[in-house]
């Protein structure tokens, strides 16, 4: 519709190009804050037509809006410069923009070393655009890491508390992941006759993967990758980076960590572990649906206890990407039974934690930026003094903790559909989650926004019409993905049959013969 | 001695000419800073005799043409061999030492006395260097090390003040013990053989034992593992390591770059040259012996450069770590030929994944030095903690640093990342699984030291010394440098900046070099 050649490329390296202009060109700090206003918007317009472009008719390809140029084709290497969307990415692409885009906004208030400051967060964004669009698994690497150096910045420059500390231990948890990951590419380039690093074609069934000629065993290589994820996602028992990265980082990381840096994690999942190994993501499914459980229900207990706005939802992110975990358990479905709707629903909540704790981000750090405390027990009665602010948080708590109507609620039920047909009992426990979730969600919403009227958040000031720009996105979002599921059903849905597809066929008596 | 005999050593000839014009130049001339600029464009005659003989061997650089037209032509008594792979890594010194010189041409002109020297030494060492990457032969072998050692110990004791003496000779002791050791090696290796050429020395030993014993007796594995300590002590890695952060730390910053780039570059040439000229073959658990080294190698380099608060003793601990991971190319070489290769014909993956490493290494860690050089002429310090907030006001020199730190880590889109992915795989293609492994786990843990001076640079508030340097008169009296920064120092930074990130995007061509360069060595099955 409204594509045309290197839309991608110019999606993904707009915030870079923002970035150099800053550095180079634009002077004085309310110009800087404008011009990352003006690069995240038209970033998120591109980002959104990417979405409406992506063709979801059923003789579609699989892979759109593909941008490829030969990189390095030697004797030994061969890689490409390849980026394209599936139904898998496309959402994930108009996720990164839209809050790309309010993480800028919500960094208006920073004050020191401001050029700094959106530089980092500009280069962050074509990092994780990058990471969403690539095809090559180098490339899909490059992009990986170079996310990690933006991110610690801002922690450790522009946050609170121990912010040294937990941006050096947000760092050496993801490299050590993304370790794994390098010795899994490397076997997987050494498999290949071509010594290529092309994702599309791993991901058709009868890859090199599937006929199971790599050097390494095929399950050593699914567990090395998904160790890499792990971490990203984050699971128990190596998500302890989160909450202290979370609650240390400033307002906008918060919401770049939790809305889409930690969606990575399960993007590679359902990308890599789910996509290019049928078989062995069907043998460890179980495994993977006990991690998810233990992350689901652990999470949700640690979360009630936590007195801290910001690591009371940091909290929660755990046991809310534990999902994604139980949905892809679904494909433990009996042999030629599976079915899309677990891994669409693990795919959706990828999108609706994004935004819903996006905006669960945002909302804390404006009543962090005016009353100056996260502690729950010193806020109160904030409703009558910011109802904006109030509302959108009440609306994100309800969404997180599953009201219809609302998307959170959507993701869900996917997920516990598709997990009950293959581990009912497991599914069982992982609904407790959701009934903890209620507990400490709206414990946290009744103490910090009603209750009485305390004198001394008397002078606090609504959100500005600035600062509503992105509390209004996200709640729509939050609403129309609720209310209309289809707008993203539908696109996760191409991308997620043909996955299927290779599963049950794996899973067939002729391929269990082999 | 023909025509064509001189034309062969011609680039060494050449290098070792100009030391010595340049050091009489240094009696004659008033104007020091004409000796230097004598030595910077005399460079051109050993850099284009190089490339001259390369032209000799098509397609060395851009291509991989099979065919050698003058395979390994060895001279004066098989002592040199002129081939690619020589060819290859001379052009490495040269360009290297090139830029050395181009860094370094404020640093000269600010020290006190020896200015010309310093020039005639580094050219001397320089020749020491190409004798090795050629040399086949035991005699030459000791005294290109020699020439390389000595000349670079002189320089060490340079200036005046007393971790530069403790340098020098911390440099010379170990340098001569591990002498000592090369020699008796090499005694045992000619005892037992009656040769000193490496390929007659290998006819002499034939083939493994029928006892199964290495190399048929103790003697001469006590003589190969001895030799092996001792090459040890120039690629800079465990066991003969202990030199290495006391030399960094006081040594002259443009020397210690020529150290850990080329003459570390050219040891990593002999070792390849010593384990393809016929002790491949044996059966000897070379792998597990240069798998090892590289594992302790680059573990300890990596967690005592985590102790660090010197920012030259840190790059010496990770100099150390880097011999480690280069060395994991080197032991996948030596399993490789130990039995996994079914023709019994070598392929070029493993060689050629440590002669990339090598160039990438070089470009990274000359900026990281260069970013030094000018850093320390104006705050006058290396220690970590005086670096703060260094970004705020030498926009360039940091941000140099901070992309050469990020790419000594292995991260894209730099030279190293792509070197580092070659070294693992060759790796894992050798079945050490374990070894990549474990390379991929200490770039994890370099990470946490290198990252900790990017923060330092960027986010920590401005340091007394970063505070004081514009008006300060008298830091290190030595590196003073009033009048600005160095522009020569500038355009060597630039340059290597801008090739430590495009080896990471256009890595194609030096690949394809690096593949042609090792299809020279005898035994390598072309690709």
């Amino acid at each position: 519709m409204f594509h045309f050649p290197g839309m991608l490329t110019l999606t993904v390296f707009l915030p870079a190009l923002g970035a150099l202009l800053i550095l180079a060109l634009v002077r004085g700090d309310r110009a800087i804050r404008a011009f990352a206003f003006a690069v995240g918007l038209a970033d998120l317009l591109l980002a959104a037509a990417v979405f409406v472009s992506f063709d979801r008719g059923m003789g579609a390809d699989r892979f759109q809006l593909i941008d490829r140029i030969t990189w390095i084709s030697t004797e030994t290497f061969n890689a490409s410069y390849l980026l394209g969307v599936d139904g898998l990415s496309a959402p994930m692409v108009l996720l990164t923009g839209l809050l790309g885009f309010c993480a800028i906004i919500a960094s208006w208030s920073i004050g020191e070393r401001v050029r700094e400051y959106f530089i980092w967060l500009l280069l962050l964004q074509t990092a994780v655009m990058g990471v969403f669009t690539s095809l090559d698994f180098l490339l899909f690497f490059l992009y990986w890491e170079l996310e990690l150096l933006p991110m610690y910045m801002l922690i450790a420059g522009w946050g609170t508390g121990r912010r040294a500390y937990s941006a050096m231990k947000f760092l050496i948890f993801t490299i050590l992941g993304s370790a794994f990951m390098l010795v899994a590419i490397v076997a997987i380039f050494l498999s290949q006759p071509s010594g290529s690093f092309d994702m599309t074609s791993l991901l058709e069934a009868g890859s090199m993967l599937n006929s199971g000629s790599a050097v390494l065993p095929m399950g050593v290589l699914f567990w090395l990758f998904f160790a890499a994820f792990a971490v990203k996602l984050p699971t128990w028992p190596v998500h302890t980076w989160l909450p202290d990265a979370h609650t240390d980082a400033p307002t906008a990381a918060s919401v770049m960590l939790a809305g889409v840096m930690l969606k990575m994690g399960g993007y590679g999942l359902l990308r890599v572990n789910v996509g290019m190994f049928p078989n062995e993501v069907n043998a460890f499914a179980w495994a993977l649906i006990t991690l998810g459980v233990i992350s689901v229900l652990y999470g949700a207990v640690v979360t009630i206890r936590q007195t801290d706005l910001k690591r009371l939802i940091a909290n929660s992110s755990v046991s809310h990407m534990g999902l994604v975990l139980v949905g892809i358990g679904s494909v433990g479905a009996a042999a030629g039974q599976l079915n899309g709707t677990g891994l669409s629903g693990a795919a959706m909540q990828l999108f609706t934690h994004g935004t819903i704790t996006g905006l669960l981000f945002v909302g804390v750090g404006l009543i962090y930026d005016k009353a100056h405390t996260r502690y729950i027990p010193d806020l109160g009665g904030l409703a009558s003094r910011m109802p904006m602010a109030a509302a959108a948080l009440a609306i994100a708590g309800f969404a997180s903790l599953g009201l219809p109507g609302l998307s959170g609620f959507v993701s869900e039920v996917l997920v516990f559909f598709g997990a009950f047909r293959a581990y009912p009992l497991m599914t069982a426990l992982s609904v407790l989650g959701i009934i903890l979730a209620a507990g400490y969600i709206l414990w946290m919403l009744e103490r910090s926004l009603f209750g009485p009227r305390r004198e001394r958040f008397d002078g606090l000031t609504d959100a500005s019409p600035l600062e509503a720009i992105p509390l209004a996105l996200l709640v729509i979002s939050i609403v129309v993905v609720g209310v209309y599921p289809a707008v993203l059903t539908d696109v996760f849905d191409t991308a997620v049959a043909p996955m299927v597809d290779m599963i049950n066929a794996a899973q067939s008596p002729i391929a269990t013969a082999r | 001695m023909s025509l064509n005999d001189l034309f062969l050593i011609s680039p060494q000839l050449s290098m070792a000419g100009l030391g010595i014009l340049v050091i009489l130049a240094d009696l004659v001339l008033n104007r020091k800073g004409l000796v230097g600029a004598v030595a910077l464009v005399g460079l051109i005659l050993p850099l284009s005799f190089a490339w001259a003989q390369l032209t000799e061997f098509p397609g060395l650089l851009f291509g991989s043409g099979a065919e050698n037209l003058v395979p390994s032509d060895s001279i004066l008594s098989d002592s040199l061999a002129v081939d690619r792979f020589g060819v290859f890594f001379n052009l490495l010194v040269v360009v290297s030492l090139a830029l050395v010189f181009l860094a370094s041409v404020d640093y000269v002109r600010a020290l006190p006395r020896l200015k010309g020297e310093f020039y005639g030494l580094m050219l001397l060492s320089a020749t020491g260097m190409m004798l090795m990457a050629s040399a086949t032969e035991l005699i030459t072998i000791y005294v290109a090390l020699e020439l390389t050692t000595l000349p670079l110990v002189a320089i060490a004791a340079f200036l005046p003040n007393s971790s530069s003496s403790e340098a020098g000779m911390k440099f010379m002791v170990i340098g001569a013990i591990s002498s000592a050791l090369t020699l008796y090696g090499m005694a045992l290796l000619y005892g037992f053989s009656g040769s000193t050429t490496l390929a007659g020395i290998a006819l002499a030993l034939g083939g493994p034992s029928e006892q199964g014993l290495a190399f048929g007796s103790y003697a001469v594995l006590v003589g190969v593992v001895v030799l092996t300590v001792g090459i040890a002590f120039k690629l800079s890695a465990v066991p003969s390591q202990m030199w290495v952060p006391d030399v960094y730390e006081g040594a002259p910053i443009p020397m210690v770059a020529l150290l850990s780039v080329a003459s570390k570059a050219v040891a990593f040439a002999l070792l390849l040259r010593f384990l393809y000229s016929g002790f491949l073959p044996f059966d000897a658990n070379w792998g597990m012996l240069l798998a090892v080294l590289a594992a302790v190698s680059m573990t300890v380099g990596n967690l005592v450069a985590i102790a660090q608060s010197n920012i030259r003793r840190l790059l010496g601990y990770s100099t150390i770590a880097h011999a480690g991971y280069i060395l994991v190319g080197v032991a996948a070489v030596a399993r490789d030929g130990s039995g996994t290769s079914d023709s019994g014909a070598f392929t070029t993956f493993g060689p050629s994944s440590v002669l990339f490493y090598l160039v990438a290494y070089a470009a990274a860690n000359l900026t990281a030095f260069f970013a030094i050089l000018v850093i320390n002429s104006k705050i006058g310090s290396d220690l970590i903690e005086d670096y703060g907030g260094v970004f705020r006001k030498y926009r360039l020199p940091a941000l140099a640093l901070a992309l050469a730190l990020v790419a000594l880590i292995g991260v894209p889109p730099t030279g190293i990342f792509v070197g580092k992915i070659y070294l693992f795989a060759a790796a894992v293609k050798s079945e050490l699984v374990w070894l990549a492994v474990l390379g991929a786990i200490n770039s994890v843990v370099s990470a946490y030291y290198y990252i900790r001076v990017i923060r330092t640079m960027f986010l920590d508030p401005e340091s007394e010394a970063v505070k004081g340097s514009e008006n300060t008169l008298q830091p290190d009296e030595v590196t003073l440098q009033p009048q600005g920064i160095s522009k020569y120092g500038m355009l060597a930074l630039t340059i290597t900046a801008i090739c430590t990130v495009l080896l990471g995007i256009v890595f194609g061509p030096v690949i394809q070099g690096a593949e042609g360069a090792v299809t020279s060595l005898p035994g390598i099955l072309a690709p």
